[in-house]
């Protein structure tokens, strides 16, 4: 079957629901995982990760709670099918590089995603939208527990399970939210927060890792400690900060349509204002824009448009997401001359966002 | 400031990260940070430090560059250049290296987590054998040679069980 026909459309994407999904765009657990008698894949020659593969993937599809599984090794599948999974964090761009001997199994919810010879035999990963930590790790530890039974783990009682990078030994967990903080970022609070972030051992990364710099003010939060304390432990700890996270983002949103109306209606009308009538736009633009367009939303200067929309253009207009509804291969121009496209046609029964502010100066700080 | 990997570059990547009470500071060349995938989606510091520090830990404790593990030949250097082991076993072959380096980067050194339902007896037992051992050491200290006798039947008992023939310990 191919890729882009098992995967469940973009809107459909966009419209599922979670919990603080206003801010909590998705959460997901991943487990590391190796098989005991074999060479981690980043040392392994082709033959072994090839056995390996083999091994792995028969084990996975066999499990009831992966029936009707995408599944398949990496090198049957196209650029555009590697990158489409990049596109919605299904896979690592470090996966899409790999060929002969890597594989994917995908369910048909999309709610688990394992990665088969990345950089270990085993990335196993549960999704859910929005804030959903503690589910995404029962969901978790409930396929490890049924796979556990059918492959030979690398376990050690001491270490716990063993990786190839010592940075993920023990419980070979990683537990992360992806959240959209323009009000933070505008109120121009995020660098402090980020600081204490890291101070309890959580790593702050943008939507794919990038710099520092969070293309469309969406950032990823995940624990970077493995070893010495147990998954709930580390699970818990992540609920505690998200929900300190949210509460900051909220409050900094309040208090710049108290003080700074001006400022953030200028932001989001000028946001519309070149996604509604552009003819030509990058995707990073469009992702810095559409950022703005979705707190817009949120505030209630689009009264008639759903959240859902914003997060499906989020997807749509990224290049490979592009290229699936156009037949011909499109050059990075042509790209932004369609995306343009795209986003007037979907914006057009848009109206324009309405503020609620008179007119008149910003108070000044403080 | 210059760059802290090719220590000739001035430094213009800054990146820092709290763990616990430390402060780990790296500040890296344009073209370092682009070699050290800083602009990957995978870079974590850590990794980074591994590369920059950890070897020489583990080659002092491996007795020198030359060791490799027996099962799978991967030896330090190979570590120092991909920042990841070649096999579970490996963990065994350099254990003592890896022991300091584990301490900077975690909460701890021994797994406080989930144990794979197979092995999970026999870490119960391994753990009761510990406890009854300690008792046994403060009965024949506090000369309560009763209690003492007692503990030393209850250890035989359980060291007499088959042991579970998966278990590995590095
Ligand atoms: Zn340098
Ligand atoms: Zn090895």
């Amino acid at each position: 079957m191919e890729l882009n026909d098992f995967l469940i459309s973009p809107a459909e994407v966009a419209r599922r629901k979670g919990p603080h999904d206003r801010i909590v765009m998705s959460s997901r657990v991943r487990l590391a995982r190796n098989i005991r008698e074999g060479v981690f894949p980043g040392w392994a020659k082709k033959p072994e990760r090839v056995r390996v593969l083999d091994l792995v993937r028969p084990a996975l599809e066999s499990l009831p709670e992966l029936k009707g599984a995408f599944s398949e090794s990496m090198e049957h599948l196209s650029t555009l099918d590697k990158n489409l999974l990049v596109e919605r964090h299904l896979i690592s761009r470090e996966h899409a590089a790999k060929r002969e001997g890597s594989g994917l199994v995908l369910n048909r919810e999309e709610s688990f995603c394992v990665m088969i010879n990345e950089e270990d035999h085993l990335r196993i990963q549960a999704l859910r939208p929005g804030l959903q930590l503690r589910q995404a790790w029962v969901a978790v530890d409930h396929l490890d527990s049924v796979l556990e039974k059918k492959l030979n783990y690398a376990f050690s009682p001491e270490l716990g399970y063993l990786t190839a990078c010592p940075t993920n030994l023990g419980t070979g967990i990683r537990v992360s939210a992806m959240l959209h903080l323009p009000g933070l970022v505008l109120a121009e609070q995020i660098n402090p927060i980020i600081q204490s972030v890291n101070k309890l051992g959580l790593a702050v990364r943008g939507l794919y890792g990038e710099g520092t710099e969070a293309l469309g003010n969406v950032f990823q939060v995940s624990n970077q400690m493995t070893l010495g304390e147990s998954e709930s432990t580390i699970v818990e700890r992540l609920e505690k900060v998200l929900a300190q996270i949210i509460e900051h983002e909220e409050n900094a949103r309040a208090t710049l349509l108290e003080k700074k109306p001006k400022m953030v209606h200028n932001h989001i009308g000028r946001a519309y204002g070149i996604l509604a009538n552009a003819h030509s736009i990058s995707s990073k633009e469009t992702m810095n824009l559409l950022s703005l367009l979705r707190l817009g939303v949120d505030l209630g200067s689009f009264p008639s448009v759903e959240r859902s929309l914003v997060d499906e253009l989020i997807l749509m207009t990224q290049p490979a997401h592009l290229q699936t509804v156009h037949s011909g291969k499109l050059s990075a121009e042509e790209r932004d001359l369609l995306r343009a496209d795209m986003l007037r046609g979907r914006l057009k029964p848009v109206s324009r966002p309405v503020a609620k502010t008179g007119s008149g100066l910003d108070k000044a700080d403080n | 400031m210059v760059c802290c990997i090719c220590k000739a570059k001035p430094a213009t990547v800054h990146l820092t990260q709290i763990q616990g009470d430390k402060v780990q500071k790296v500040d890296l060349c344009e073209e370092c940070a682009k070699d050290k995938g800083v602009n990957d989606s995978t870079f974590a510091i850590a990794d980074m430090l591994l590369g920059l520090g950890a070897s020489q830990e583990i080659e002092q404790a491996a007795g020198g560059p030359d060791v490799k593990c027996p099962k799978c030949g991967f030896s330090q250097s190979d570590f120092k250049k991909s920042g990841r082991l070649g096999c579970a076993e490996c963990y065994t072959t350099f254990a003592e290296g890896l022991e300091g380096l584990l301490k900077s980067m975690h909460k701890g050194i021994r797994h406080a987590g989930k144990v794979p339902e197979g092995l999970r007896q026999t870490r119960d037992l391994v753990d009761r054998l510990g406890l009854l051992q300690k008792k046994l050491a403060k009965a024949i200290a506090t000369e309560n040679f009763e209690e003492a006798a007692l503990l030393r039947d209850e250890i035989k008992q359980i060291s007499s069980r088959p042991a579970n023939p998966v278990t590995t310990s590095p």
